[in-house]
């Protein structure tokens, strides 16, 4: 029997139960929807952060109390809470260090547990800005360029004087027909001058980095405390070249910073654009590991659907396959037969999924500005998991219907 | 009508069956459907298995179709011993010896005459062009010429006897095995049915008739009757008086 001919049948009594074929496909749709979207979307993520996008500045390594790792969970493991803070004093030892050794040391201290919200005139931005308190380092070490105006100097620091600059957010909310330079606003009850404002950065990961304001870290503790806080420190080296000599130097002037002796282990994290890098691969990773599980196990369900629907054929049809035998039909035949309706249902309804889940991880891609990707190997694994699951769930029914006797099939009424 | 009585000759012998018995198994009774059966059928022959329910007709039929085997005792096919052939070659049989007719015509109710006549074609392997010609002659055979798109349920109940009929043809069968064919049908185009078995029949092909009508045991050539698994008389043409005792 050749095989255009079982594609024809199969056609034909799908076509027979449209609703019914249609709502079978859609559960491995479903299934393999989920898988692909997520996959491209991650895929796409991951293209972008391996191949362009920069969480710090180049050559840049950075100290800090916590480990860039993004804990699943949002935990912050036992070990690393016990941490001593890296008091500003500390920070300052090691920038005498290494004073000299690089092109930039900034020092900075984040509060994210202030509400940060901006008042002029009565105009209010979102509470939700980020106060960081800083050196004028902080714009190359992480990557933003003023706008205008000027930057932070080391004497603002000195001084702790009450000076800020604003993200590109906060000027456009609170001074869309005049320059803020030189104006006094309110921030979380403290009032400073806009002295810069920084040039926009736009959206990562769905994220805005433009509703932020930086002021002198000296008055960032005055204002909202230093006890509790901790200092990161980005160190820049001159060139590619000293990167790697810098690293080494900025370790030791770190270990000195926090009188470690040498037999101690290091108390306080390194990342670099690398391990952030690395680190998210590492969460990508546990992602796809979850989609691909959960989607395995929708698409489980949706094949103990196509064999419960294809039971339900089989004895529905159980005259048509007593007549198919009677003229002529060997089992094998009647076997290809229920068995490519089963595959048919299945690769249609993992086509439809792929085709849509492309789409949407592109679209989310899209929304977070990152390059689209075609998942050429997920797209595969998809097809084949899809024949498996048509073949692995079909066998069943379609041995049931190969080996009904055929004198009873033609029988049944 | 002077063709009704012409006997043509017989060819060789294409059905063989040698003391065959069928038991079945029903829980935990054995019941005997056939209990020692002997007949030969020659090709060209016009015979008509007659018999009351219960009397082993059905399993006869089963039988000769190859939808079956025999407990015991020999049936050749063609020479050929089909008792001893696996499930693929009896669907080869099934396939290419044997002309099956029923009598609720069994046709796919989704596919049209032309598809319905084709799928044995298809069974035997026989590619898409070669198959629309041989089943769109053997259509216009049967007198459905105009209706090879039309689907069984657009067609009258003769029209689907027809078709049955034209399937049961098309690869061109030692046999053809028609059990009840006008038992869904009217008397009048139950008539026509039968004037195209004989018409069929005049034709060359070979024709066994399992029926417990009187009526159109009556087309037959031969008459054999089955009784308790067992053949009460076997005799040539159709003679009222003995049919008497079997029939309703």
């Amino acid at each position: 029997m050749l095989f255009s001919e079982i594609i024809k049948m199969a056609w034909s009594s799908l076509g027979a139960n449209k609703l019914r074929s249609a709502l079978t496909m859609l559960g491995i749709t479903i299934g393999v929807f989920s898988v692909i979207s997520v996959m491209t979307a991650i895929g796409a993520l991951q293209y972008s952060i391996e191949n362009g996008i920069s969480f710090l500045g180049s050559n840049i390594f950075q100290f800090g109390k916590y480990p860039a790792n993004i804990s699943a969970s949002g935990d912050v493991q036992e070990k690393f809470r016990n941490r001593h803070n890296i008091t500003y004093q500390q920070a300052l030892h090691y920038y005498r260090l290494m004073e000299g050794e690089a092109r930039e040391i900034c020092l900075k201290s984040f509060g994210y547990e202030v509400k940060g919200q901006a008042v002029y005139n009565g105009v209010k931005t979102t509470p939700s800005l980020l106060i960081v308190g800083t050196n004028r380092s902080f714009l190359t070490a992480n990557a933003y360029t003023l706008g205008y105006g000027r930057n932070l100097n080391d004497e603002d620091v000195d001084l702790s004087r009450r000076v800020i600059v604003v993200g590109k957010l906060i000027e456009k909310r609170l001074f869309p027909h005049e320059t803020p330079i030189g104006k006094v606003v309110r921030v979380s009850g403290h009032t400073y001058t806009i002295v810069g404002v920084l040039a926009e950065k736009g959206t990562a990961f769905g994220q805005s980095q433009d509703d932020l304001c930086i002021m002198p870290i000296t008055r960032f503790f005055e204002d909202y405390g230093e006890a509790k806080r901790t200092v990161n420190i980005a160190t820049q080296a001159f060139t590619q070249d000293t990167y790697n000599r810098t690293f080494d130097r900025g370790i030791g002037a770190m270990r000195i910073a926090r009188g470690l002796r040498p037999d101690q282990p290091n108390d306080f994290e390194i990342y670099s654009n690398d391990s952030l890098k690395s680190a998210f691969v590492n969460v990508a990773g546990y992602v796809r590991v979850g989609a691909f599980v959960i989607s395995l196990i929708a698409l489980v369900a949706a094949g103990i659907g196509i064999m419960n629907i294809m039971l339900v054929s089989v004895t529905e049809r159980t005259k048509e396959i007593g007549v198919r035998k009677s003229i002529g039909a060997r089992s094998r035949d009647i076997l290809r037969q229920f068995l490519t309706e089963a595959v048919f249902i299945s690769e249609t309804g993992g086509v439809l999924g792929i085709l849509l889940g492309i789409v949407a991880g592109d679209l989310l891609a899209t929304w977070l500005k990152v390059d689209l990707i075609f998942p050429y190997g997920w797209a595969l694994a998809g097809l084949l998991v899809c024949s498996a699951i048509g073949i692995g769930f079909g066998l069943y029914p379609a041995y049931r219907a190969a080996n009904l006797d055929p004198i009873e099939a033609l029988r049944y009424e | 009508m002077e063709t009704r009585n012409s006997i043509r000759p017989f060819g060789p012998v294409v059905i063989d069956i040698e003391n065959i018995t069928k038991d079945y198994v029903m829980g935990e009774e054995v019941v005997r459907a056939l209990r020692g059966v002997t007949l030969q059928i020659r090709r060209n022959e016009y015979i008509a298995i007659m018999g009351p329910s219960g009397s082993g007709k059905s399993t006869l039929m089963n039988m000769l179709g190859c939808l079956d085997t025999p407990s015991s005792g020999r049936y050749e096919f063609n020479g050929k011993n089909v008792a001893e052939m696996d499930d693929d070659e009896l669907a080869a049989v099934r396939n290419r010896e044997i002309g099956f007719v029923f009598q609720t015509f069994n046709l796919l109710p989704r596919a049209t005459s032309l598809r319905n006549v084709e799928l044995p074609l298809i069974y035997a392997g026989i590619e898409s062009e070669r198959r629309e010609a041989r089943a769109t002659q053997v259509l216009a055979d049967v007198g459905l010429g105009d209706r090879i798109h039309h689907k069984p349920n657009e067609l009258s109940g003769g029209q689907r006897q027809r078709v049955a009929i034209a399937r049961a043809l098309v690869n061109g069968p030692s046999i053809i095995l028609a059990d009840e064919p006008t038992g869904n049908l009217d008397s009048k185009t139950g008539e026509e049915i039968m004037d195209l078995f004989e018409d069929l029949y005049q034709r060359g092909n070979t024709i066994i008739l399992v029926t417990h009508e009187r009526d159109i045991a009556v087309h037959a050539r031969r008459t054999v009757h089955l009784r308790d698994g067992l053949i009460e008389m076997d005799h040539a043409g159709f003679i009222p008086e003995l049919d008497l005792p079997v029939a309703r």
